[in-house]
């Protein structure tokens, strides 16, 4: 019998579960450690022989070279995990959120600061709030980047 | 016998220790969210406890995805400030109570909740922001703290029904151990945000709002809020406020005593992604 997944309804949100850790479990470790500065130094000298090290797949490998925080997600990674990517290249919680909406730097922090993304239309896939698939990507980074 | 003085309820937002060990906290970005601490720190000093029990969660920093303790007691008589990637954040090492830890792992597990003891862990952002909100920056944490880590990383985590009975274990733990403490509980986290795609800056006011209401008026009924409810109304991270269950579920009044005080609440959004919701509960 498949176990309840009430959340596969959310739109914009990908819930990392025991089988989203099954798929990401390599990806995330690599991540772990990234938390030794030995580390962070030799994957910043050569991040692809330092990726070539972990059994990881290959479209792993590639969302990682590319810091594509939503396509490393898709094949199982987890935030507080990929978070050490950010850390290795000086980048905030913040930035590394933003950079997966599609809004620049700046719209995002403007977005908080005004009170932060809105609940409405955002509860369940189909309504039309702005983390709907059909509303991707957001802002101008994400235009620049798709145009 | 030890005794739970109060509950803390604060968010740990890793933003606001990299604000303080950078010294932006005079930034007007800073201000409203520390001038909503300042009361607390007052209050602190005047209700200085001898052990903090401090409900967090790990960030993926003690624990990877090697082992994924449930709920973890933290049992050393130390625990160093992590690396989590930035470089270990400049604060003091935290000081435990190994005595007090090993007696309440005895007892809730005899009450049926099967805690994970460890001996050896870092500590990261989780534990260390709220210490800080709560404390100031001094050259040493001013109590024992007791780390408590609740997996909230890995769906499913614990549900709010089975933290806030928990809780309650936890009370009955402390207020048998013989040393006349006093005690607070701590529970961190929260509230709404998301960290992570096209949904990620998602905040909940009302929601929030709601939440921080029924933990002081009717902590019961809340417990029984699904899973789902949260990660939908509170974002996918939002999920960490089942832990603010486990410090209300050791209150008197949940025993039957009499109802807390609310000696102060404040929130404020944002603190980078996420709305902070901060409470303080004294029992009479």
């Amino acid at each position: 019998m498949p176990l309840d997944k009430p959340y596969l309804d959310l739109p914009g949100t990908t819930i990392f579960d025991a089988e989203q850790s099954r798929k990401g479990y390599h990806l995330n470790q690599f991540c772990m450690s990234l938390m030794k500065a030995d580390n962070r130094a030799r994957f910043k000298a050569d991040e692809r022989a330092y990726l070539d090290e972990w059994p990881m797949t290959e479209e792993q490998k590639q969302a990682v070279l590319a810091r594509d925080l939503n396509w490393c997600i898709r094949l199982g990674g987890n935030i507080y995990f990929l978070a050490k990517i950010g850390a290795t290249d000086g980048k905030s919680f913040q930035q590394m959120a933003g950079s997966m909406t599609g809004m620049t730097e700046a719209e995002y922090r403007d977005m908080m600061i005004k009170g932060g993304r809105s609940i409405e239309g955002n509860r369940h896939i189909g309504e039309d709030g702005d983390a709907q698939a059909h509303r991707q990507p957001q802002g101008a980074a994400g235009k620049n980047a798709s145009a | 016998m030890a005794k739970i003085t109060a509950s803390v309820y604060s968010s740990h937002v890793p933003a606001i220790g990299a604000a303080i060990d950078l010294g932006k906290t005079a930034e007007p970005y800073w201000v409203p969210l520390f001038k909503g601490y300042e009361l607390s720190k007052q209050w602190m000093r005047e209700h200085q406890p001898d052990v903090i029990f401090l409900v967090y969660n790990d960030h993926a920093t003690a624990f990877s995805l090697e082992m994924i303790p449930t709920f973890a007691i933290g049992t050393a008589a130390e625990f160093t400030p992590a690396d989590e990637g930035w470089g270990p954040r400049p604060v003091p090492k935290v000081i435990g109570h190994p005595e007090l830890a090993a007696h309440i792992a005895q007892s809730v597990i005899q009450d049926d909740f099967d805690l994970t003891i460890v001996n050896k862990m870092d500590v990261d952002h989780g534990l260390t922001v709220p210490l800080n909100l709560m404390c100031g920056s001094p050259d040493a944490w001013p109590c024992r703290v007791i780390p408590f880590a609740v997996n909230v990383v890995q769906y499913p985590v614990p549900s709010g029904r089975r933290c806030f009975m928990l809780g309650q274990a936890i009370r009955r733990a402390i207020e048998s151990y013989d040393e006349p403490l006093r005690v607070q509980i701590w529970g961190t986290g929260g509230m709404s945000h998301q960290l992570q795609g096209p949904r990620a800056g998602l905040i909940n006011r009302a929601w929030d709002n709601a939440f921080l209401d029924r933990l002081i008026a009717d902590p019961e009924g809340l417990s029984k809020t699904p899973h789902v409810e949260y990660v939908r109304e509170a974002g996918s991270e939002g999920i960490e406020l089942v832990m603010w269950l486990i410090a209300r579920g050791a209150m008197a009044d949940v025993a039957g005593g009499p109802r807390p005080r609310v000696v102060h609440r404040f929130y404020h959004v944002p603190a980078s992604n996420t709305a902070v919701g901060h409470l303080i509960l004294e029992n009479s």
